[in-house]
């Protein structure tokens, strides 16, 4: 969806996310009380979710997080997400830093290992490393 | 596969009407090509969400739009701000923050938008009609506009609506077109009773139920008792958007989609079922709320924002009565309804009540309450469901007369007569 190439640590949570009221762009942190990886900090990391829900605020948000620079490195979804996508293209055409953003098909977004290392391609391939 | 454009589009692109709807339709094209749309299509208006200021990043997209001279291409309503303008030192709004804020603002009325600053712009500004194309803002919105009025929107997040209304066009995908309005899935109601139904929590509890248990996709309602009023549907639809990813929903023999059940199915057999029980209903009411006791220092009300009808109706309960000093009653509301009710005479009961009111913000989207404020009491979903995440405080959960009551008597207070099994 938004190229780039990055490694790092995998965080994988298994259900969708907002990020308004779900992340706190001031520390990478992942704060909705219901999800599975609340308490987590994503910056610098891959984080794969299924998708973003709820509110439009969510683009928001993560745009506030790419420019602070405590976004995700990368953000994988489970087929496409494009409150994710159009945060990063927001942040490359204003001030020309993003984060990569993948959309898997959703089969093999089941198949990620829960956490390891990964390598993202800026052709989308991912290789867990 | 290739996007169709117009040569408008084209001239768009190429900068010809200017930088910045080069840069609006840059994004649009950009998004168009993830959302694999054939082409782009016209709209008649824009609901903007992107003017709340949530940090310097907003702000700064703001700005550079205005200076890139842009003016939006539809008439455009403007979503809520970060901050209450007329009374933020009333509150425990940062100076520098409501500074922001307010030129963010600016930001976004220097492109022509109107200043309405409501997330229910529905309930004082002229409506979009059934079957006009808009791109609209704000989940709760959104949901409305699709649902009750019959308007085509996608579920537009900030950042995009403004490079819609800019450009008066939107990718031709989702919700735009008849083909993904059809119902998704059947949610039916006949097991529950009339009695429930009637609640007057009813409605946020059964949204907030809808939502978690569907995420995304239409949902059909069928099965209920009594013909809901709009603000039971703005409730619905709010905790519906809140929970999941809910854009549009029918329900059959009152929104205007769902004339019939096959209607709503687009005269397909519904593909999944959900059958609601009592015992579903009471688990996500208590999913709802976060408070751990009877204590409360605010009861607060309007998300979305409190419409007439519902200052009427809260006019009528308070009526006799005082809050209890230890609470305060806030109500978040939009300054054309504010204006209304106030031409009403709806906000003297109010005010001998001792409820304070304010505009163009709620609670969630201006730093607003004071430290000690710690635990809230709300009949609102989504007020509900993002309280403790957002402001990191606990929220009780109750409809408006047990919001009423529990003001009146200082602590959480909620009737469970309809809630029993």
């Amino acid at each position: 969806m938004v190229p780039g190439e990055v490694s790092g640590e995998l965080l994988v949570g298994r259900a969708p996310i907002s990020f308004w009221g779900g992340y706190d762009p001031a520390t990478g942190t992942i704060i909705d009380r219901r999800h599975p990886l609340a308490g987590t900090v994503a910056s610098g990391r891959i984080l794969a979710i299924p998708g973003t829900r709820g509110s439009s605020t969510t683009t928001a948000i993560l745009l506030e997080a790419i420019r602070a620079g405590t976004a995700p490195a990368a953000i994988v979804t489970a087929g496409v997400d494009g409150f994710v996508a159009l945060a990063a293209i927001v942040a490359e055409e204003l001030f020309d830093r993003t984060i990569a953003v993948v959309a898997l098909e959703p089969t093999a977004f089941a198949a990620l290992p829960d956490c390891g290392r990964a390598h993202v391609s800026s052709d989308g391939t991912i290789d867990l490393t | 596969m290739e996007l169709e454009l117009s040569s408008r589009d084209r001239a768009m692109l190429a900068g010809d009407l200017g930088p910045a709807s080069r840069l609006a339709m840059r994004i649009l094209v950009r998004m168009a090509a993830i959302w694999r749309a054939a082409s782009l299509l016209d709209i008649t208006g824009a609901h903007i969400d992107s003017a709340l200021y949530v940090g310097d990043a907003t702000l700064e997209y703001a700005e550079h739009l205005a200076e890139l001279g842009a003016r939006v291409a539809v008439p455009t309503t403007l979503n809520v701000s970060g901050v209450d303008t007329a009374a933020w030192q009333e509150w425990a709004v940062p100076p520098d923050w409501a500074a922001k804020a307010h030129r963010q603002m600016v930001a976004y009325e220097a492109m022509g938008c109107r200043s309405t600053w409501t997330c229910a712009p529905y309930q004082s500004e002229p409506r979009p009609a059934f079957g006009d194309q808009i791109a609209w803002g704000e989940s709760s919105a959104i949901v409305f506009a699709n649902s009750v009025l019959g308007a085509r929107t996608e579920r537009y997040p900030d950042l995009l609506d403004i490079c819609a209304a800019i450009t008066g066009r939107v990718p031709a995908v989702g919700l735009h077109l008849t083909e993904h309005r059809a119902g998704t899935v059947l949610i039916r109601l006949a097991e529950l009773s009339e009695r429930i139904q009637q609640d007057d929590a009813f409605f946020p509890v059964l949204g907030h139920l809808v939502g978690s248990a569907v995420q995304g996709g239409v949902p059909v309602l069928a099965g209920l008792a009594t013909h809901p009023t709009e603000d039971q549907l703005k409730a619905l639809g709010a905790a519906m958007a809140s929970s999941g990813a809910v854009a549009l929903f029918h329900v059959v023999g009152v929104t205007p989609e769902a004339t019939t059940q096959a209607a709503a199915f687009h005269g397909m057999a519904p593909p999944r079922e959900i059958t609601v029980s009592l015992a579903d209903l009471r688990d996500a009411r208590r999913d709802l709320d976060t408070a751990h006791g009877a204590k409360l220092d605010m009861v607060v009300l309007g998300s979305p924002h409190f419409s007439f009808t519902e200052f009427q109706r809260l006019a009528e309960l308070v009526a006799g009565t005082t809050r209890h000093p230890a609470v305060r009653v806030l109500i978040t509301t939009g300054r054309g309804v504010k204006l209304m009710a106030e031409r009403a005479g709806l906000l003297e009961p109010l005010e001998r009540f001792g409820a304070e009111l304010a505009v163009d913000t709620c609670i969630l989207t201006s730093p607003m309450l004071p430290d000690h404020v710690r635990v809230l009491m709300t009949n609102s979903a989504k007020y509900a469901y993002y309280t403790p995440s957002l402001l990191g405080r606990q929220m009780a959960f109750g409809g408006l007369r047990d919001c009423v009551r529990s003001a009146v008597a200082g602590r959480v207070e909620h009737d469970e007569e309809s809630w029993r099994e």
